[in-house]
């Protein structure tokens, strides 16, 4: 079964990161992601960069529409994800509870959809 | 004035409230369902009574003996639900047992105290080992399925399907509340004993925490022990079970530095640890030991003993805590335990046995264990393999869940 680890930050938690890429919390999330691929159960996932870079597109009656920003305008905003192959939800939350996403903001841990519905998208 | 009284009235029921409902709720609910077998029914009904009390002991003053006024209470009500059931042939013995006229009815005198069945009841080998601690920690100590939840990292409704669930199966698959057979207790009572130990882990690990939720469980743990041995007072293992957590309780306040780091026990100071617990600890050991019946429990309390001497000797004597550990093995290999004989062999006779040691554990064993990793990283570093010992403080800190920990290990690894 396959999860995903959504890691949300507040406006401070994203300005904490560093842009010269030296985040005090760097060394966590490397050995983290080392401890999730060791322990075989990594599939994918990355870092996303702050929301205001975000650009938000729809189309309404088939206009286009640009929206600068991101989707929602929450306090708390997508700051990552990590996809986890895993027997069983206690798991992935045991590895959400060990995230560093978890002690600066907050991890929400979502099934991926059944795998048959995923092939219907993927053909 | 008479508004101020009036609150003062309101506060004092409430606390006798919750004093009563935090002393009582385990005998209230043992002595309510061991007869029906039904948990659940008897929960509802005690927290009906704690709601029909807060309504009438302000208006009516507070009742000379609140227990049974709580019993009696929760008695009518749970009487109320079995008729409801309209199963009345099947629970005819039931509503006799819980009638006014039963003898037990005159609770002037008191009740029975059935929370010994209670407790083994939770710990059955028919309900699922990982439910045993939550089972206890709800229907003896009126823990609320949420709290429990957090604890376990559970989502609340889960959990509360998980009890409810369990708790069918304990009305239902034909538990029997009774004291354990002498040839059955040994392991009856390991089961019991191991899922107290489970509910002080949690609040061990979770003291990080910024709220309080697992020194509270640590507290309720010791509660728990204190309650089977006051019900079983001959049981070298549950004093050993007690002792081993008054140790490890009497240092926490040494497991923090004011700025919040991370203390590692060799670097405590002896000074801030608690004297009245390592001395209440240590009195419990030397009882246990005085039985002659060894066990789990009081080794490892024994352990914890070998530590806490560091306070009048300035030392650790490293070779018996390894003897100890090396019992401890041979009756119960758990991964914890052998990390635990590992690095206190590198602490006795060096870091390549105590490398060797760790090696000794099977590979796929370790590879969630963050102890494992933590021990074996900071021998690597010691034996100068600087390396492979950043390598292993890697695994330890990407399996680390507290922060304060993980920094500890971060600025190791340096």
């Amino acid at each position: 079964m396959q999860f995903a680890l959504m890691i949300y930050h507040t406006p401070e938690e994203f300005a904490m990161r560093a842009n010269d890429y030296n985040d005090p919390h760097l060394g966590a999330w490397r050995a983290y992601h080392k401890a999730l691929v060791e322990a075989g159960v990594y599939v994918g996932g990355n870092a996303l960069e702050v929301p205001e870079t975000g650009t938000t597109v729809r189309l309404k009656e088939g206009k286009r529409r640009v929206q600068d920003g991101p989707y929602a305008e929450t306090k708390e905003q997508l700051a990552g994800f990590i996809i986890l192959e895993l027997p069983s939800v206690d798991a992935a939350l045991e590895w959400a509870a060990r995230c560093p996403g978890a002690s600066i903001g907050a991890v929400e841990v979502r099934p991926l959809a059944p795998e048959a519905m995923r092939r219907g998208f993927t053909g | 004035m008479k508004n101020d009284s009036q609150e003062d009235i309101q506060s004092a029921v409430g606390r006798t409230i919750e004093r009563v409902a935090r002393e009582s709720y385990g005998r209230l609910v043992a002595y309510l369902s061991v007869h029906t077998h039904d948990l659940a029914s008897a929960e509802d009904a005690l927290s009906e009574a704690l709601v029909s009390a807060l309504k009438a002991w302000p208006r009516d003053g507070l009742p000379q003996n609140p227990e049974a006024w709580l019993l009696t209470a929760a008695r009518h009500s749970l009487i109320d639900v079995i008729r409801h059931q309209r199963v009345v042939v099947a629970s005819e013995p039931t509503l006799a047992l819980l009638g006014e006229n039963s003898p037990e009815a005159n609770l002037s005198a008191g009740f029975p105290d059935e929370r010994l069945k209670l407790l083994f009841v939770c710990a059955h080998p028919a309900i699922d080992p990982a439910m045993h601690t939550p089972l206890m920690l709800q229907t003896v100590l009126g823990l609320d399925a949420a709290r429990i939840a957090h604890a376990f990292l559970v989502p609340p409704k889960t959990m509360g399907q998980r009890l409810v669930r369990a708790k069918t199966k304990i009305r239902d698959g034909g538990i029997r509340f009774e004291i354990p057979q002498e040839r059955d207790l040994p392991e009856r009572l390991e089961a019991a004993l191991e899922a107290i130990y489970a509910a002080f882990g949690i609040g061990w690990d979770d003291m990080f925490g910024i709220d309080q939720r697992g020194r509270d469980l640590a507290e309720e743990a010791i509660w728990l022990a204190r309650v089977l041995l006051q019900l079983m007072p001959g049981e070298a293992e549950v004093q050993g079970l007690l002792a081993l957590m008054l140790h490890c309780e009497a240092r926490r306040p040494a497991r923090r530095a004011l700025d919040g780091r991370y203390v590692p026990l060799s670097e405590q100071d002896p000074k801030q640890w608690s004297l009245p617990l390592l001395e209440e600890a240590e009195r419990h050991l030397a009882e246990a030991s005085k039985r002659g019946r060894s066990g789990r429990f009081q080794l490892e309390a024994a352990i914890q003993s070998v530590h806490a001497e560091r306070a009048h000797t300035g030392r650790t004597d490293w070779a018996a805590i390894a003897l100890f550990y090396e019992q401890l093995v041979r009756i119960s290999p758990a991964l914890g335990t052998r990390v635990g004989y590992a690095a206190a062999v590198a602490e006795a006779a060096g870091p390549e046995a105590g490398l060797a040691a760790l090696e000794a554990i099977a590979r796929d064993a370790e590879s969630h264990y963050q102890p494992y990793w933590a021990v074996r990283a900071h021998l690597l570093q010691v034996l100068g393999k600087t390396q492979e010992a950043s390598d292993a403080y890697d695994r330890a800190v990407g399996l680390a869940e507290d922060p304060a920990g993980r920094e500890f290990l971060l600025q190791k690894r340096r």
